[in-house]
């Protein structure tokens, strides 16, 4: 308790963040919405209390297989149970209509975002509502427009920024390595750029190579920017709103096949901590660390570890730039073996510098090597098949974890 | 003849120094105010648009802040040269002198309210927003009281307070951050326009055309200005350009070829622009073949102009173009040259007067570069300060999420 009330110290710094310190005892966490609809409740990390949240994940609804399935009816269930049931675009929508309700500089730019209702339906009748001056649907252009959303930043307004698909945003590279990333730096502090770059990535379904493209691992030496990386319709809203209020410019990675996930989220505004890891599952033999997808990979594999007798610990590292050194040392003091779960390429990825930043810090902790498991380095095939073995399947999470814990 | 009578009291009564009030004059009176009209040198071309007259209003306040503005500009690209060459600054430099007239002409046209962005060719739209030659001088040199706290040098001059965007490195790149600039002025609806400039060679940049669409797509109040100084760094427009008139190259977006080197055209040119972008006119129909033609607001204009030293210190220029014609650009077009000629067939001022002010700037220049010789390097922690900001007790840098401490020689 007293570690997450320290924790907790860190952000009350901000006037925004009110912290009811009995709220941290997730279990009985109070649910009535009525009284409460300004306050915003921080989830923190911290392992031992995560009953209350993330029980959808342990429990009856494990997802066993890494696409959800077509839900029958995404109405909101009646039941006595607390806050909403959402579909994770649903989770980005409300976390971007809130957003846009309480602070008017927030507008919205990319391609079909507006009258179309966005290709994945995550703007869909924002533009109905906020009109075409906040919700913007932009030309084919995303070098362009990737700049006009950072020249607007620049001024003040915090555009979202959507790209249909990540790998489209490669185009706008040299707008987000030179200008987004850089101008606060290179003009002194003179210009914040409160910029959110988001869009789906990752390997979807037979989609091709061009369109199955992991962008993390290209903008994370980009020094200025921050990542983050959405794998529940929790942390979705979450992250959607911490990024829109934060002043640096944050790349949101979606997933595309996570879009249909379904959950119950708090009815409450509350935003995911930047910065943070999330603690999945708490364990004692070996650390795995993954993010997005690979989440349901890894709890897949973890289904078939814990019936093999082993204990892993599970945790979502989220934040992709910068890294949560402070919840994985944590967990590295604790298990003492470490397997990365990712993506993203082999080469250069993201789990790559993860394990040069762990083997810096905390080296002394490790009883064997780090593995990490990657996707390969091939462009993705069309063929079902290859595409399956392009990425890590559950199969390969659980023969790392017995060769680690050998 | 009241203005001479009062420039010559205050050059013989006074020590030097008291020549820099200028601006306003110490008593106005309805000389000072008189409103002069000048030709500009070469008419206005217009594509699609009807181009403004060339009689251009001024005061006899306006042409002397004209004559000393563009004289210190001249000045500080001609110490920036000579400290380049005594490894004072390094990297890159990029000179502006010759082309002093599109920076003074546009100050005069708009207010601070106004956005400018440029590329890497930006000392001097740096001083006429408002910079001071001291920070110009110590970001050139690194030091830690430069514009951007050396951390941006000489391509990365900004001055938020003044709408001044940059200073921006890669070609090109700045257009589509001023049409955003311009967009956010739409946004606020507090009827201010963004000039976006650019040079010759970035007007074949494929994100300068998007920039350009989607401005005219939203109506959005920028102008585009290219300055066009006939080379991209050693290629020449016509070998660059299958069309090098770059007023037409926005094709269904009106443009306007300017004489870059007439401070007065451009500062015609710039204020018929904003009054261009600004007006928001009523939907003018012309029923014609039954379509519907609003009123547009984005404006593309050509300044031709013309640099005398290379494209940076690392070129000298004369290996792509002969001394004679930068030599007869500086004897006919001169834009401090044209200025003089205005003041004196004017009468405003006397030869004499007019050289002792070139001397009280040259004077500016030197203690401001000595100034800027005696600051500070940056302090090493600067190396992480503003990478982020720092909110919600964030710590970071790279992968670490502590703060890194480095002790640096």
């Amino acid at each position: 308790m007293a570690a997450a009330l320290q924790m907790a110290g860190t952000l009350t710094a901000s006037s925004n963040i009110v912290i009811n310190s009995d709220r941290f005892r997730f279990g009985s966490l109070p649910r009535s919405s009525a009284g409460r609809k300004g306050t915003i409740l921080v989830v923190k990390s911290d392992g031992r209390h995560t009953v209350g949240f993330n029980a959808g994940l342990r429990g009856a609804n494990l997802i066993t297989n890494a696409v959800a399935a077509k839900t029958e009816a995404s109405a909101k269930t009646m039941d006595s149970k607390p806050g909403h049931e959402v579909l994770l675009f649903e989770a980005l929508r409300e976390g971007l209509e809130e957003e846009m309700d309480r602070d008017p500089r927030v507008c919205v730019m990319g391609e079909d975002v507006g009258h179309y209702g966005g290709s994945y339906k995550v703007t869909k009748g924002l533009a109905d509502k906020y009109g075409d001056l906040r919700v913007l649907d932009t030309p084919i252009a995303e070098n362009s427009f990737t700049g006009m959303g950072i020249g607007a930043a620049m001024t003040g307004l915090r555009p979202v920024v959507e790209g249909m698909n990540m790998g489209f945003l490669l185009l706008a590279f040299n707008q987000i390595s030179n200008n987004c990333g850089m101008l606060h730096y290179t003009s002194g502090g003179q210009f914040t750029i409160p910029i959110v770059i988001r869009g789906p990535g990752g390997v979807g379904r037979q989609l091709g190579a061009e369109h199955s493209q992991r962008l993390e691992s290209y903008f994370q030496s980009i020094p200025g920017l921050q990542m983050v990386a959405c794998s529940t319709p929790y942390n979705a809203k979450g992250l959607m709103k911490a990024a829109i209020r934060s002043e640096n410019p944050v790349v949101l990675f979606e997933h595309v096949l996570l879009y249909n996930l379904k959950e119950r989220i708090p009815d409450e505004d509350y935003i995911c901590c930047l910065e943070e890891a999330e603690m999945v599952r708490p364990g004692e033999h070996v650390t795995i660390l993954m993010y997005s997808r690979m989440r349901y990979h890894v709890m897949q594999a973890a289904k078939t570890l814990v019936n093999k007798g082993y204990d892993p610990e599970v945790i979502d590292i989220r934040s992709l730039k910068p890294f949560d050194l402070y919840t994985i040392g944590n967990s590295i003091q604790k298990t003492h073996r470490v397997l990365i779960v990712e993506e993203c390429m082999r080469t250069g990825g993201i789990g790559a510098s993860l394990r040069a930043a762990i083997i810096d810090n905390f080296w002394d902790f490790l009883d064997a090597p780090i593995m990490c498991l990657s996707s390969q380095d091939v462009p993705t095939p069309y063929a079902g098949s290859l595409e399956d073995w392009t990425v890590v399947q559950p199969a390969q999470i659980v023969a790392a974890v017995e060769q680690l814990c050998q | 003849m009241a203005a001479v009578r009062r420039l010559s009291l205050s050059s013989s009564a006074a020590p030097l120094r008291r020549l820099l009030i200028l601006r306003p004059f110490s008593s106005s009176s309805a000389d000072d105010q008189r409103v002069l009209t000048v030709e500009t040198s070469l008419p206005f071309i217009g594509h699609k648009i009807d181009p403004p007259s060339r009689s251009v209003d001024t005061t006899p306040n306006e042409l002397l802040s004209f004559f000393r503005d563009m004289s210190m500009m001249r000045r500080m690209e001609i110490a920036a040269d000579s400290l380049y060459k005594a490894k004072l600054i390094r990297g890159f430099c990029h000179l502006y002198d010759g082309q002093e007239a599109v920076a003074v002409g546009m100050e005069a046209a708009i207010t601070k309210r106004d956005a400018i962005i440029t590329a890497y060719r930006d000392h001097c739209i740096y001083l006429g927003r408002g910079g001071s030659l001291v920070e110009s001088f110590t970001e050139l040199m690194g030091r830690r009281s430069g514009c951007s706290r050396g951390k941006g040098g000489s391509m990365h001059f900004y001055k938020k307070d003044s709408g001044f965007y940059g200073g921006h490195g890669i070609v090109g790149a700045q257009v589509p951050l001023g049409c955003g600039v311009a967009f956010a002025q739409k946004y606020s609806k507090d009827e201010n326009v963004t000039f976006a400039m650019y040079g010759d060679g970035a007007a074949n940049q494929g994100q300068l055309f998007e920039a350009l669409n989607i401005s005219a797509l939203w109506d959005l109040p920028v102008i585009l200005v290219c300055e066009n100084n006939h080379y991209g760094m050693g290629t020449a427009e016509w070998r660059a350009a299958k069309s090098p008139a770059y007023y037409k190259r926005g094709d269904y977006v009106p443009g306007l070829k300017v004489d870059g080197m007439d401070a007065f055209a451009v500062k015609q040119a710039c204020k018929f622009a904003k009054d261009y972008a600004l007006k928001n006119g009523p939907l003018v129909l012309v029923q014609s073949y039954d379509f519907f033609e609003h009123y547009k607001m984005v404006l593309i204009l050509e300044m031709d102009t013309y640099r005398y030293h290379g494209h940076s210190m690392s070129d000298p220029g004369s290996t792509y173009r002969t001394r004679d014609e930068i030599s007869g650009v500086r004897q006919e077009r001169d834009p401090i040259e044209r200025i003089r000629k205005l003041i004196l067939s004017h009468e405003l001022a006397t030869a004499a007067e007019l050289k002792d002010i070139e001397k009280v700037v040259r004077k500016e220049v030197d203690e401001a570069i000595a100034q800027a010789k005696e600051t500070p390097m940056p302090d090493p922690s600067e190396l992480f300060t503003n990478v982020y900001v720092k909110g919600f007790g964030v710590e970071a840098f790279g992968a670490d999420r502590k703060e890194v401490k480095a002790f640096l020689p």
